[in-house]
């Protein structure tokens, strides 16, 4: 697949990020209650309402949150040197909720910033789990390692299902694995500007991520210290899953998707790719989430379904693919 | 100097290198040969710190591989394993770059951009910098990784089976180019060859091991002896001597 000029190669990029700001105003105007140009500066002011508190937050919490997630399954796929790992591969996800559902059990009175902690615990102890059973998985067939992920992600939603179903809250765990946009309102998402600044994070790191996706060897050689590395990348990725789960629920493939279209299109320098993949991810949430709004209107399909069915149909073409490039 | 001393590894059961003694001179090319399983590349890893070892010390230089800090280490010394299984995707250009690290870190410099020019036309790459690693034969890959071993620039340089995936003119190439950077920039070159015909005609100095102890070393002249080789080997081995080069015939 020769390169066309530099400039070509990144045109549809360029075409997808400049549809954002209108992706991000469209998601301002659709909904239920009216909100247009008119009613907006009507005399009882509710729509103005209606804008500040529900639209504008979600809208936010559209791009925060699918920023981090996009970002997230980056750095996995560079952790774990896979390119069909991504948070909700890896038991990631199902950690995260383990860990939200223990703290609604022990003390729900918590504040939500420590329930998301102590999700991120979670998150890490689970994911670090993954990486370590695929580190000794002999032949680490490129299957093989979302498989385990996927799998160990069903032990551990088998065991928050048997507790949420014990102590009836199979409904909260619902909201928490679908993720869902509808609640976002102002006060109730402000926590996802820690994934924008873990986001942040990332990309001063990202030359070090492309390393350790060159391997440990690779690291190495060059000075730098891979186990360091691995970890700030597990924090990253527990801390900005946690929060999207616990604000707004888990948003399945998006951490799959984005970066593999990046890799394909720009390959994985991230100090290059990074912020591609960042407004990608934004702009992938914002329009699944208004085709969500629309496709059963007035009624809304959950993001997490809608992407989640997207999501698949490119998780089987990533498979089936031709010159499939074995990782 | 390299000098390894008493260093010993194990997995499991099973000693794969048995307390080796070893001082490898500077400057010129070291080749150590001998049979599968010998104990090559894990003494190559362990000299490198890629694989940390159950007894002994290396020092390169002075400087004790296991203490030293890495980022130091990497301006001293640099390895090429021969598994260069890779995720990231990277173009040729890139990879080079990442030669310099050790060096710049984060904000790559003019001078870094210099060097990563030199060591893609030292390698006859230019047409193909800009193109990703996994479009490019198995050949051309090696050869960016080399490339990128050249740019980080280091007194010591250290390969794991550099031939692999080379046809016989890039074997060849690939030999005279070491040669070159022995040469002309005074580099230290290591290498572990299977094909001891290339060790034996491009090395100042040849280690044998067999079943991870050094079963001899000395000059190209002095290892490539029918009775050396064959017992090294257990197969039967014949040496040649054409156009001043030893050659082993064992077909």
């Amino acid at each position: 697949m020769p390169r066309a000029s530099k400039d070509w190669s990144q045109a549809p990029l360029v075409l997808c990020a400049l549809s954002i700001p209108l992706l991000s105003v469209a998601s301002l105007f659709v909904g239920v209650s009216d909100v247009s140009f008119s009613t907006l500066f009507g005399s009882d002011g509710r729509a103005l309402q209606v804008l500040l508190i529900s639209r504008i937050p979600r809208t936010i919490a559209l791009v925060l949150a699918g920023a981090g997630m996009a970002v997230a399954g980056t750095i996995m796929q560079m952790l774990a040197r896979n390119r069909f790992v991504e948070p909700s591969t890896a038991g990631t996800v199902e950690s995260a909720t383990l860990g939200i559902l223990t703290v609604m059990l022990f003390a729900p009175g918590l504040p939500v910033i420590a329930k998301a902690a102590v999700a991120a615990t979670f998150a890490m102890a689970g994911t670090s789990l993954f990486l370590a059973i695929i580190r000794r998985i002999p032949l680490r067939s490129i299957l093989l390692v979302p498989l385990v992920g996927i799998m160990l992600g069903g032990v551990i939603n088998a065991v928050s299902t048997f507790f949420a179903y014990r102590f009836d809250m199979l409904q909260s765990l619902g909201a928490w694995t679908s993720g869902d946009f509808s609640g976002v309102l102002r006060g109730r998402y402000e926590l996802l500007w820690i994934s924008f600044a873990l986001t942040v994070v990332a990309y001063m790191a990202a030359r070090r991520f492309t390393v350790a996706g060159m391997g440990d060897d690779f690291t190495t050689n060059i000075g730098l210290n891979y186990r360091r590395i691995v970890a700030l990348g597990l924090a990253i990725v527990s801390m900005v899953t946690a929060v999207v789960v616990v604000t707004v629920g888990m948003i399945p493939f998006l951490g799959l998707i984005i970066p593999n279209v990046v890799s394909m299109m720009l390959g994985d320098n991230l100090k290059r790719s990074l912020p591609w993949v960042a407004t990608l991810g934004a702009g992938f949430v914002l329009a699944c989430d208004i085709v969500g709004r629309l496709i059963l209107y007035p009624y809304e399909v959950p993001i997490g379904t809608v992407v989640g069915v997207v999501g698949s149909v490119f998780f089987l073409y990533l498979l089936l693919r031709k010159n499939a490039r074995v990782a | 100097m390299i000098e390894i001393n008493d260093v010993q590894k194990a997995y499991g059961d099973a000693i794969v290198v048995k307390g080796v003694s070893l001082a490898l001179p500077k400057g010129g090319i070291t080749s150590i040969i001998g049979p599968n399983g010998a104990g090559k590349s894990t003494l190559l890893s362990m000299i490198s710190r890629l694989l940390p070892m159950d007894r002994g010390r290396v020092l390169v230089d002075g400087l004790d591989v296991t203490t030293t800090k890495s980022d130091v280490l990497a301006k001293r010394l640099s390895i090429l394993r021969q598994d260069n299984h890779m995720t990231a995707r990277l173009t040729v250009r890139d990879l080079v770059a990442f030669g310099r690290y050790p060096y710049s870190h984060d904000r790559p410099t003019v001078e870094d951009r210099a060097h990563v020019e030199k060591a893609l036309g030292f390698l006859d790459l230019e047409p193909l910098a800009d193109r990703f690693l996994d479009e490019l034969s198995g050949g051309q890959r090696q050869r960016a990784f080399v490339a990128m071993v050249l740019c980080q620039d280091t007194d010591y340089a250290l390969f794991d089976e550099p031939l692999n995936n080379l046809d016989m003119r890039h074997a060849s190439a690939m030999m005279r180019l070491l040669r070159r950077a022995a040469d002309e920039f005074g580099k230290t070159v290591v290498l572990v060859l299977h094909d001891i015909n290339f060790a034996s005609c491009y090395s100042d100095h040849i280690v044998a091991m067999r079943a991870g102890e050094v079963a001899f070393q000395g000059t190209p002249e002095a290892v490539m002896r029918k009775e050396v080789l064959t017992g090294i080997f257990e197969t039967e081995i014949d040496i040649h001597d054409i156009e001043d080069r030893r050659i082993a015939v064992f077909y």
